[in-house]
């Protein structure tokens, strides 16, 4: 199987190119025509299927993802009565018609290979060589494509769960759908090109948000990963000193915070941070200070949001390190010594080197990861308090926060899409880089 | 200097020490304050001491008794919506990876690019489309639909954690079995399944504890309190209720924590191993 057709063998005997022609006809007659009976109705039964489907609604589905609709709701009299007469939902039919257009993709996909097929067998009979029967299909799939077969289920899965999704949300950021003015049914959604991406980047109320809450989580993203790296390497470092006893026991204390729901603990730290009632409050004033309004006051609340994520982060960072540590050979340090090193030079020299080479990729990808990093905001502060300068958005608001913020409370679907690409470009840029260089990609037919 | 290993001065240890000790109790102290919390009378934050004076267990009594809230409901909901995405997602996920770790096929890198690709998209960026879509199917507001939801998202973060971990199987022992003769099925079913026991392990955990502790969907898919999960039930109680209901929120809180907290704690190790798998191996 999969050999080229031999040209001259071609010219004698066309049963591959008959076998091909007649499978685009009907995918499942040039199997018929090879002999294939049972391949070639299963073939022609999905066909038929594909084909009834596609008649009735392929042009209603490429009608509503062009034009959105062309009727809104209105009124209109009907017999001396005015009634409401229904329009096009134009976000209905813009995901009908792109469920329907990935699933004829998928068919034309189908058409294609079994023209394919047909034509291979076709020529490999010209060759004499004898078409394999029902059975033997099957086992040659189960043999060979075994590795693709597999795939089959998680890939309709994610095509139609994730791929999907992701394409119509890259479509609405070219689209006006935002309230007030364009929320179907009563209103129609319009195509409008860059426009959504225009208005972000020069309205001035658009553009000193995204400029404020960009710059936030880039500053954000930094400190928080930076944090938490050399958080962690310190706390690794101090429990793996020689001379501390109990090591596993330290180690088990601190892992406790990453063991912890996320969405408990952080619920947690904004009781523990409340202004008026919150224990750290409390504590302040028994010393004599004033209670500081950790969540409320912009500065502060950017501070709190940093110190938590400390506390949630740093344990993953030291177990990390940890792991280093062990695998550093004892004699880079032997050797040091006697050549009478200082423990500090130690370190610079053997033990960070040894920890930013091993860590680096997954330093990379925390970065990436806390500028998506939701929880921490949206839970703790819910991106407040409140900044007056902004377009809906809070003083703590990361990017990702504020494109759900505007998705879901203020119905601006097409500006919360167009957001979501400008992060997604940020963080592919990161990722892809970072990613190419790890074993898990780069690696393929190890030895072993 | 002397050669050797150097012993550290005791005024060095005594600080470290004394460092360990305050770290330790940053990490502890919100876990005992919310468990002190939740057997204190009353339902304020005002007055939660480490030692209490009075002890009660009313509210976690109340949790499963109270009609306002359906603690004992969200519980079983959450459960079930783990369990079940546990299982359809750790499979989606084995059968992903397992494909790409041993099988070279025609378009596999792009599969992986692609993969990598899908993962760097936020992933509420799907969440208006999803919504849509599980309204037309007339799935809003039902456990399936969050089932599917994560089980179908499982593969594109996990696969190339799953991938890394079945990579480290050597190669040798399938050539072996596929040379006496055994089919692809069976090679996966008897050698690598048994063999990959630790990364199941830890994705099917994975699979269990990001949909018993996920905020985003569960909120955006479940529209009725009896439906809810634990975590958009205990956020409510949080924003809505905050000191009125703080003991409850506490009671609630160690009744979710402890389970998970558990599970980490015994398989830190696999954790340690899947955290470095995907990445880090150099």
């Amino acid at each position: 199987m999969g050999r080229e057709p031999n040209r001259t063998e071609l010219g004698k005997a066309n049963r591959g190119l008959i076998a091909g022609l007649l499978s685009v006809l009907a995918p499942g007659i040039g199997q018929i025509y090879n002999g294939q009976l049972i391949k070639g109705l299963i073939l022609l039964a999905v066909d038929a299927l594909g084909l009834t489907y596609f008649i009735n609604n392929l042009y209603h589905a490429v009608w509503g993802v062009w034009t959105l609709g062309e009727v809104s709701s209105h009124m209109e009299k009907i017999n001396g009565r005015t009634v409401m007469v229904r329009g096009d939902h134009s976000i209905y039919l813009l995901i009908e018609g792109l469920i329907v257009l990935i699933a004829f993709v998928l068919f034309v996909l189908f058409y294609v290979m079994s023209v394919k097929d047909a034509y291979r067998v076709g020529a490999d009979r010209d060759k004499g060589i004898r078409p394999h029967t029902f059975r033997e299909t099957l086992n040659y799939l189960g043999d060979r494509k075994f590795g693709e077969l597999m795939l089959i289920v998680p890939s309709i899965g994610i095509i139609f769960l994730t791929v999907m999704p992701i394409i119509f949300m890259i479509m609405l950021a070219f689209t006006n759908y935002s309230a007030p003015e364009h929320v179907p049914p009563a209103k129609l959604v319009d195509w409008v090109g860059f426009r959504t991406f225009g208005n972000l980047l020069t309205l001035k109320t658009w553009s000193r948000t995204f400029v404020g809450v960009g710059i936030w989580t880039v500053v954000w993203a930094v400190i928080a990963t930076l944090t938490c790296y050399f958080g962690g390497i310190l706390v690794a470092l101090l429990v793996n000193q020689p001379g501390i006893k109990f090591k596993s026991f330290w180690r088990t204390v601190f892992i406790l915070p990453y063991a912890i729901p996320q969405v408990v603990s952080i619920l947690i730290w904004k009781n523990m941070f409340n202004g008026q009632f919150g224990p750290i409050n409390q504590y302040l004033s028994y010393f004599g200070l004033g209670k500081l309004p950790w969540l409320t006051d912009p500065y502060l609340a950017k501070l709190t949001v940093i110190l938590v994520n400390m506390w949630l982060g740093i344990p993953v960072s030291m177990l990390l390190v940890l792991g280093v540590l062990t695998t550093i050979p004892r004699d880079l340090y032997e050797a040091a010594e006697v050549d009478g090193a200082s423990p500090w030079q130690k370190f610079r020299v053997i033990t960070m080197p040894m920890i930013l080479f091993s860590t680096a990729p997954i330093l990379i990808a925390q970065f990436a990861g806390n500028i998506n990093n939701f929880n921490v905001i949206f839970l703790l502060t819910g991106g407040d308090p409140t900044n007056g300068r902004y377009q809906y958005a809070g003083s703590t608001d990361l990017l990702v926060t504020w494109l759900y913020k505007l998705a879901l409370n203020n119905n601006k679907y097409n500006m919360a899409s167009a957001i979501g690409i400008i992060i997604f470009i940020v963080i592919a840029s990161f990722s892809i880089i970072n990613y190419r260089r790890t074993k898990s990609f780069k690696e393929e037919d190890m030895i072993q | 200097m002397s050669v050797g290993r150097k012993k550290k001065s005791p005024v060095g240890l005594f600080f470290s020490y004394v460092l360990l000790v305050i770290i330790a109790i940053c990490c502890l102290y919100p876990a005992l304050w919310t468990i002190m919390a939740s057997f204190k009378p009353g339902g304020s934050l005002l007055g939660v001491s480490l030692i209490p004076k009075n002890v009660t267990l009313d509210h976690y009594r109340e949790l499963f008794t109270s009609k306002s809230f359906q603690y004992g409901r969200w519980y079983w909901n959450t459960f079930k919506i783990a369990t079940l995405s546990m299982l359809l997602g750790s499979a989606l996920v084995i059968l992903t990876s397992y494909s790409l770790s041993r099988y070279r096929f025609k378009g596999r890198k792009t599969i992986l690019s692609i993969l990598l690709v899908l993962g760097m998209f936020p992933g509420f960026m799907s969440m208006i489309a999803i919504y849509i879509l599980l309204l037309q199917l007339d799935l809003l507001n039902t456990h399936i639909a969050l089932v599917l939801v994560y089980s179908a998202g499982a593969p594109i973060g996990m696969a190339f954690v799953g991938k890394g971990l079945f990579d480290t199987i050597p190669r040798s022992l399938e050539e072996a079995a596929r040379i006496d003769g055994a089919t692809n099925w069976m090679t996966f079913r008897r050698i690598m399944l048994p063999l990959s026991k630790p990364a199941i392990t830890y994705i099917a955990l994975l699979q269990f504890t990001g949909p018993w502790m996920d905020f985003i969907f569960a909120r955006l898919v479940l529209r009725t309190k009896e439906k809810w999960t634990l975590a958009v039930g205990l956020w409510d109680m949080v924003s809505n209720f905050q000191n009125s209901n703080f003991t409850m929120f506490a009671a609630g809180s160690v009744l979710i924590a402890i389970p998970i907290t558990i599970l980490f704690m015994f398989m830190q190790r696999f954790f340690v191993e899947g955290l470095t798998a995907g990445a880090s191996k150099g």
